[in-house]
Formats: C-alpha cells, structure tokens, sequence
C-alpha cells in the first residue's frame, strides 16, 4: 500500500480556500517558518482511492465477530452517528453564554442522571476522555478527599493482580503506591490478603465485578466492607458493566467512586482507538472534588455548570468529549428501563452459550456459570503440542475473524479473553465455536501449520522486535 | 548450557565477575537471555548512583515484557556500558561479554553461587 | 430495542444448552438483595422517538452564524472529504490495532498522522495522539521530570484551562508548578531567569499565547537550557504551518490541540492532543506509538512499537496511564492536513492573520475598543471594552454574532479564514453602534 506521501505530486491540491478578501499581511522574517511543511499534494481523487484502500485492510465489527474480552464490541447504532452530526450539537463554541447552549447541558444532566440510576451514584462528571483517563480523575479524587480529612498518611491503593494495568498505573499517576495482591483459585478476591493488607495508610481499594476472568465475585459486600473499616474507598472499574448494567448497581455494592467507558456498554463506536468517554460518578460526600465543569445541574428553570468546592480541578481542557456522550445518551434512550437490563442478561446468555459450546474441547479457566466474558487457557496445549495462545490467535485471522484477547488477564497461562457481546446472534456463536473448535483440531494433528499462522492475511509474522530495536515512527522523504 | 566456569552466579540469573575484592561486574547469564527473549531496550542507572544487594538497578524490555535485573552486592556504581543502550541485542549474543554495570566500594554481597551451582538451578527449573 | 438479533425461541434453546431454565438463574451468584427490580428509567424508545428527542435538545442550542470566539477552540473550514473518510464504518468501529495482520489501514493511517505532526512541528518523532492540548501539556511535564528536577515552570500566558490540567496532573505526580509572569501581554524573560533554577525541570510556553500574541519563544527555550531545564511548547497547528517550528525554536517537546485540524468545535470535544519530541526523547512519550517494519516475506508493515513503555506491561511502574489515543481525531487530523497540503495550510493560516489584522485596525480604531497589548499576533487580540463585555457580547448576539471572549475586562477576540470581510465589517459597524449607546 502506497503512504499518502508516496502519492504526492508537485503541483497537485485541492481547491479549497477563496482568495483572501483582506490585504495580505506579513510576519516579520525571524518569526517566520524556514521551509513549508512537507505534508502531501494531492487531488482530492487520491484523498478517495487511498482512504478506500487502507479501509479495506480495517477490522470493524462490521466487518465480523469481535470477541475481545473486557472491550465489549458491541454494534454501534446508525442513529447515534446521526444524532452527533447534529449542527445544533457539532456547531457549539463550548465557550457560548449558558443560555445558548441549554441543549448540550440537558444532554450532559440527562445522560448524568440516567448513568446515576443505573450505577446507584450521586453525581457524575463527563470530562475524562477514556477510561484510563477516568480512572485517574478517581485516584485524584480519592486522594484529595482523605486530604481533606487530614490523612495524608492513607498512601496506598489495593490492587488485585488480575486488574487491567490502567488500574496500578494511574494509581501511580496519582501519587499511590500500589499494593497488589494475589487473587484466590478461583480468580476472585482473597479475603485473608485483602484483610492482612488493609490498614491505616490504605486509601482505597480498586475492583472491577465481574473480574477480569468473567466472575462476579460472590464476596463483594465483604470486600468493600473491609476496605470501608479500614478507612478506605472503593473504587469501580466499570469496564465490565455490560454484564451487570441494570442488574446490580455498583453503588449498591458498597463502592463509592466508579468509572464508565462510554465506548464499551453505552455502545459509542471505538473509532480504532479512541475517541471514547471515561466519565466518573460518585456518592454524595465525594461530589465536592469532581472535576470543574461537572455535569449540568438545573436551577431556576435553566441548566448551568456546578463548580465543586473542593474540585480536584481538571483532567484537560472544558467539558469532556461532548459528541460521545451525545451517541451514548442516544443509546441510553434507546434501551430505557427495561432494555438496559435486558442487555446484561443476553451478554451473559451468550456468553455462557458459547463457552458451553468451546469448552468440548478447549481448557476454560473457571469452567462455571461466567458473566459477559469468559478465559480460555492453551497452557495444557503448549505443554502438550507446543502451540500457544497466540498461534491459535493467528489460526483465528486466517478464517477471517478478528482473535479475542490475548494474554489477558495474567493470572492465567496462555490466555484468550473472550467476550461476544449481547449484539450477536446465536448462529453466529453457532459458527464461531465450530471455526474454533476446528482450529483445536488442527492444532493436536498438525501443530506446525498454526506456528506458521497466519497464512492469508496482508501481512504476516510483522518484525516486532528490530521495530522497538530501531524505532522508525514517521516517513522519511 | 553456557555458564563459564570463571564467574559467580545468582538464583536470579545474574552473573559477576569480580575485577578486585570491591569492585566487580555483572550481567545476565545465557540463560536469562533465553528466558527474555529478543531484548530491545536496558534501562540503566547512572554512574555513583548506590545499589543494596538484593535490589533492582536495571530492567530489560523485550517486545511484550519488562524485566527487572538484580544486584547481588551493595556498593556505589561506578560505570554503565552505555553501547547496550543503542545494541541491546548484545545481551542475546554475547551475554557474558556484556556487562551492564560496573560496582566499586562493595561492601555486602548476597550468598554467590559458583557454575555447577548455578547449572544445577537451571536444570532444577527446566524440569518444571 | 436492543439491537439484540436473538429471537425469543432462540435465546431458550441457548439457556438450554446452558444448563438453566431462565435468564434470572445466570445471575444466581448476584446477592438477591442487590438485584435491581426496575431501573427507575422511562420505557426505551423507537428509533423514530429518540431521534425527535435528540433533535429537540439539539434545537435547545444556538449555533452563531458569525464566530469571532477562540481561546481554545477554534472555527475553521472543514473540507467534506474529511467527514466522508471518517465516517467509514470499518474506521469507525474498529478496536485499537493490537492485531497488526489485519489493522494495516488504521496503523498506516497513524504513521501517517505521526509524519505530519512531526512536519508542523520539526520534531523527531510523534506519539499517536492522546486526549486534547491541555493533557498532552500535562504529560509533557512528565516526560521532563529528572530525579533531582521537579519543578515545572509554566507562563501565565498559557491557556488557563492548560495551567488547571498541568496543575491537577502534578497534584499527582508530585511536581511544583510555579507560574512566570506575563508582561504586556507576552511572558516575563527576566522574571522567568529568576525563577530558573537547577530544580527546574522545564518550561512550558504556549505560541501564540493565550492572548494571541507571539512569543520570543528562542530566548524562553535557552534561558531554559542554560538553567538545564527542557522546553516545551505547546503550538496552535494552523499558525504552525507559517511560524518558525519549535524545533527551530529549540523546543525538546511540542504539543498542542489539534482541533483546527477538522474537528468541529463540538461544544468541546472530541479534540486531539498531539506530542512530539526530539529522537532522544521517544522513550519518555506517553500512549501508543506506531513504528515502521517488515513482515517475514520482507514486506513494508506498521505495527504498535515500544509497547513496553505502557501500562499493559509496566503497570504502577509505567511514566503514564495512557491507553488510548483519539485515534478517529487523529485520522481527522491527517485527512484535512492532505487536503489542505502544505499550499492550503499556509493559505489558511495566512488568512487567519491578515483577517485578524484587519478586524484590529478597524476594531480599535473604535473608541473603547483600543488593542491592550502592542506586538505581533496570530489570529487573537485583546481588546479593552467601553462598557461592560456582556453588554457588548449581547448586543452582537442580537446580530446573531458571536464576539469574542471576555478576558480581563477585555474581550480576547479571534478571526480565521471562516471569517470573510463582509463579516468583520458588519462586526465593526455593531461594535461602533455600541461604542456610541455605551458613551
């Protein structure tokens, strides 16, 4: 495939600009640019035939089945796109007079109040752009909270070692030492380590439930009990919502600060990488240090921004990325009281279905009624056969679907992630597991064909290692 | 396996050469080299930093992981071979001509492990 | 709806093969006295109901025909290509390329991302985007931080939202923040040499500054060499394609918002940070970065490199929790930057310039209206008002004019190629109409 500066030509542009209607005006030479930046000379035809072309090597999940565990790719609604093409919502300078941009607060308040009612929180801020970004805004407030209480002691944050690594890193961000401790067999909490590390300089407790194996963790009421005694906080990490969403309510579990991914659950499309949405809701007495420009709140008949007294400040720059709530309150609508539910309970149905199906002859970690995601183990594969998790990745490109997670969490050897979402169908799953269980197959009579995986694709077995030796991160012309 | 028979070994899979009683060498051993992986980057310290026996003062990065290397002596830093920053492939090559730093004042050490030692470790956690 | 495609019979023959007999049972491990009854929530809604209510609260919001507003987020044209290749369903709704056989598309897309932030800038290397400016400034600071050096000095004349960020992030991480103060409208060279001192781990100036003056950014970055410290600037990606690159500059880090590159103002967001740095410096970038390689058959690839930089491997000991990046704002990014080339950047920047220079001379040729600060600027000035703001700022809004933003009992008022000539006049004849009622 051709760069796009590879298709530039001398003399070619598009014509997008009138000529200046002012007089041109002149920037004093020692401020001025030496040369022009060398960016591409393209027709807009080329713009058309180079974006189809690199298209055609994307992975959408309207491409196919997406089974990544803990990213719940579900279907990203039509309508949601639409909604936040909007003029009224994609024109707004986010610096208008309140009284002209009463429409996208009403977006932020009713997304805010909705997102409380399904979570059992208090008060919501959209600012955090993702997840990672949510999970700090919470270490930040959590910290800011017991300052406020004159401990400055409690130091340290729990942090079980099947969680996602955003989990210890923003702690880190936030100025916490982590301690991680060790998750019992059946990949849940330990309750005599979580007892024996919980103390006087414990600021909090980060969990998310269902746990990064797929099980909701039978304990939680005893988990945050613990941490609460100790003087601590429980924070969720609300990236496996989808299993429980309407449900169960985080706030009803006894966890008193949580992050969303706006891009997960709430369906807003995952754009290869971003943008998402991590925003954050709390109980009441940690409403104080949400972010500046929090959600909107009504008074007198209009909506205007809350400042929080005690505001940790901000995460970045005005009020979040206003376009994804946009799509995800659409969604929300979309779902109502009973739909939201109703999406956790066929998560978990087809997720079940589909390990009921795998585990004829693959290793399932946990092998017992699982939430929206489930872990398959090639350990005993590897040690037998010598084929690992990865080469049955590679085995799963060349049948032209995208690989569940893989390596993923660490507390399993040789692990695939996976997570179907509610918004497949059941023949699907049906050709799915027969793909896989195929795969399996071909792994125990001909093991070098997988190593050798994958065999169709655009490109294979990428040089990854003289990448990171000899980094080349843009074209040299 | 390789393990020259001129060096001192740790559980960790560090080797050290001593160049006189408080000043000595080390780096990791063949072994570790193939635990690890392609090696594609060394974090190092810097010079008259202190290290205490037992405690990290380096990590290797290969594609998909990091990890930590361990000083088995406590003493002051007195060099780092600064060519593995830009050929960390050295340490998959020639892993016992590559030193990653160099200590001088050392005034505890870790129980050392000679090459039989050594060799009998590695079997022991290969068989597992 | 749900966009559940499983039929009712269906998803019993599911439950079947589970092993249950009903869906409540799957939640069985859930303490019953958890279980949520009913979601105290209205019914969902046809596709038809939702779209209307959406469009209601749309309606709720007024979208000015003439924009004079920055400070942060800015108007510009957005070519239609632009929205026709991000609206591409695989672009849109693909995961994060960690597969690299079949992610080609959106790896090279990056690289190519990647490739023109490092032109606009004249930095070394680019990271693949992370949130907006203001974090990307933040995670600068970061990247600055030396054992012994932890103070980061920041102007006063950095976008105040910018400062908050830097500000927050360090309430974290531990570093100081000092401010170095502005003097008529640029930052304070003598003072800032005051307060360098051997803690310093960088200074951060934004170019144009947050009253759209240009900075004697050279000088700021070797005060801050010569004190040991690094220098960082943050740059409006338009004004870049005319002004002297922060690399010629002597910046070790650029970054900056990227939303003038074809993003709609948005009412804030989805914007676009983007960093770069010097060769030396591509270790301490945060978030993800797309390196250049081949396959087995020896053909040319792109694959996520120094991922060992990031959280999914160090964890607590990661510089930074960064996992995703605006990957969709980035190709936004990259798309307008083709279609604009190097000619059409630099025409929209010059534009924006002699526009605003217009729009100055006539605005404070108005009594009232003087220019606060003397100096060269981009595309924003500061004016003093007559009488109070608001009251100017609505009797434009009467015009269905958008004026600029009240700053210091001023109003910081910005001008950009979307602006034509018509436009500024018919600004400046409403602003004499003021200038008149007001004496």
């Amino acid at each position: 495939m051709q760069l796009i500066f590879e298709r530039s030509r001398e003399g070619r542009s598009c014509s997008i600009l009138p000529a200046c209607d002012v007089a041109k005006t002149v920037l004093p030479e020692t401020m001025r640019r030496a040369n022009a930046p060398r960016l591409p000379m393209v027709s807009e035809i080329d713009l058309s035939r180079h974006y189809t072309e690199l298209e055609k090597h994307v992975y959408g999940v309207n491409d196919g089945f997406y089974p990544l565990g803990s990213c719940t790719m579900k279907y990203n609604p039509q309508i949601d796109e639409e909604m936040a093409h909007l003029p009224g919502f994609s024109g707004v300078h986010p610096l208008q007079p309140i009284d002209t941009v009463q429409g996208s607060l009403e977006v932020l308040a009713t997304a805010r109040n909705i997102l409380c009612e399904i979570t059992g929180m208090d008060d919501m801020t959209f600012q955090p752009a993702a997840g990672a970004h949510g999970e700090l805004t919470s270490m930040l407030m959590i910290k800011a909270y017991h300052h406020s209480k004159g401990n400055t002691k409690r130091d340290k944050i729990i942090v079980p070692d099947a969680a996602h690594g955003t989990n210890p890193a923003s702690a880190a961000m936030a100025g916490f030492t982590v301690i991680n401790i060790a998750s019992n067999k059946k990949g849940c909490v330990d309750l005599d380590l979580l007892r024996k590390a919980v103390g006087p300089d414990t600021a909090g407790l980060m969990l998310t439930n269902p746990n990064t194996v797929g099980i909701f963790d039978e304990n939680i009421l005893e988990i945050t009990r613990i941490v609460h005694e100790a003087g601590g906080l429980n924070y969720y990490d609300g990236a496996n919502l989808n299993a429980i969403m309407g449900i169960v309510r985080p706030g009803d579990m006894g966890f008193d600060v949580i992050h969303l991914n706006l891009h997960k659950s709430f369906a807003t499309p995952h754009g290869g990488g971003g943008p998402g949405s991590g925003p954050v809701g709390c109980k009441a007495f940690l409403a104080p240090f949400l972010p500046l420009y929090t959600s909107s709140v009504m008074s007198e008949g209009t909506y205007r921004f809350n400042q929080p007294e005690q505001s940790i400040g901000s995460v970045k720059a005005f009020y979040g990325n206003f376009l994804v709530v946009v799509k995800a309150l659409t969604y929300l609508l979309t779902l109502g009281a009973e739909g939201v539910p109703e999406v956790a309970r066929n998560a978990v149905l087809n997720a079940n279905y589909l390990r009921v199906l795998l585990s004829k002859k693959y290793d399932i970690a946990f092998n017992d009624i699982c939430m929206h995601e489930f872990v398959i183990s090639l350990a005993r594969m590897h040690q037998e056969n010598g084929v690992s998790a990865m080469d049955i990745a590679k085995a799963i490109l060349d049948n032209g679907m995208h690989p569940p997670t893989m390596y993923f969490p660490m507390i399993v050897e040789e692990a695939l992630m996976v997570e179907p979402t509610e918004t497949e169908s059941k023949e699907t799953l049906d050709k799915v597991a027969e793909i896989y269980l195929a795969i399996y197959d071909q792994a125990i009579a001909n093991p070098q064909s997988l190593h050798d995986a994958p065999v169709t694709t655009f490109v294979r077995r990428l040089d990854e290692v003289g990448a990171a030796r000899n980094p080349r991160v843009r074209y040299q012309f | 396996m390789n393990i020259p028979q001129n060096l001192s070994y740790t559980k960790s899979h560090e080797w050290i050469l001593f160049l006189n009683k408080t000043t000595a060498r080390i780096g990791i051993t063949d072994t570790a080299q193939q635990l690890l992986g392609d090696l594609v980057y060394i974090n190092l310290p810097e010079v008259g930093d202190t290290i205490a026996s037992g405690d990290s003062f380096s990590d290797v990065e290969s594609v998909k992981a990091v990890s930590d290397i361990y000083s088995p002596v406590t003493g002051v830093i007195s060099a780092v071979n600064e060519e593995l920053k830009d050929t960390p492939q050295l340490m998959n090559s020639a892993p016992y001509d590559s030193w990653l730093i160099e200590v001088k004042d050392i005034t505890d050490q870790k129980e050392l492990l000679n090459a039989e030692q050594y060799a009998k470790i590695c079997e022991e956690e290969e068989a597992h | 709806m749900s966009y559940i495609p499983s039929s009712l019979k269906e998803r019993q023959e599911m439950l079947q093969t589970v092993g249950v007999s009903a869906m409540d049972d799957l939640f069985a491990v859930v303490p019953s006295a958890l279980r949520i009854k009913k979601l105290k929530l209205p019914s969902g809604k046809s596709e038809l109901e939702v779209s209307q209510m959406m469009h209601k609260m749309a309606g709720k919001n007024r979208v000015f025909s003439a924009i004079f507003r920055g400070a942060g987020a800015y108007h510009h044209y957005i070519p239609a290509i632009v929205n026709s290749v991000i609206a591409k369903e695989s672009f849109l709704t693909a995961y994060t390329p960690y597969q690299a056989e079949i992610s080609q598309g959106i790896l090279q897309s990056i690289f190519e991302y990647q490739t023109m932030i490092c032109e606009l800038t004249g930095m070394d290397v680019s990271n693949a985007s992370i949130y907006d400016g203001a974090s990307a400034a933040a995670e600068a600071m970061t990247m600055c931080r030396e054992r012994k050096r932890d103070k980061v000095l920041i102007s006063a004349a950095v976008l105040p939202m910018t400062i908050q960020t830097v500000q927050t992030y360090c309430n974290g991480n531990g570093m100081t923040v000092e401010l170095i103060p502005q003097k008529n409208g640029v930052t304070d060279l003598e003072a800032l040499e005051l307060l360098l001192n051997d803690r310093s781990a960088c200074v951060y100036l934004q170019q144009p500054n947050y009253f759209g003056m240009l900075e004697a950014a050279e000088a700021i970055g070797e005060a801050a060499h010569r004190a040991g410290a690094k220098f960082v600037m943050g740059v409006n990606p338009i004004a870049a394609a005319i002004l002297k690159t922060p690399r010629d500059c002597g910046a070790d880090i650029a970054v900056g918002e990227g939303q003038p590159l074809g993003m709609p103002l948005s009412f804030g967001g989805p914007y676009l940070g983007f960093m770069a740095a010097t060769t030396a410096m591509i270790r301490r970038l945060p978030g993800r970065i797309v390196g250049e390689t081949v396959d087995v058959e020896g053909k040319r690839a792109f694959v996520l490199t120094l991922q060992a930089r990031e959280q999914h491997i160090r964890r607590e000991k990661a510089s930074s929790n960064v996992c995703s990046n605006q990957a969709l704002c980035a190709l936004t990014a990259s798309v307008y930057c083709s279609a604009m080339g190097p000619s059409g950047l630099q025409e929209a920047a010059q534009q924006c310039h002699a526009k605003a220079h217009y729009a100055a001379q006539q605005i404070s040729a108005i009594p009232g209206f003087a220019l606060r600060y003397q100096g060269e600027f981009f595309h924003e000035f500061l004016t003093e008002t007559p009488c109070c703001a608001d009251a100017v700022l609505a009797k434009l809004a009467e015009k269905d004019i958008l004026g600029g933003y009240p700053v210091s009992g001023g109003i910081l008022w910005c001008v950009t190629e979307m602006n034509s000539k018509a436009q500024i006049d018919a600004l400046t004849s409403a602003l004499k109409e003021v200038s008149d009622t007001c004496n």
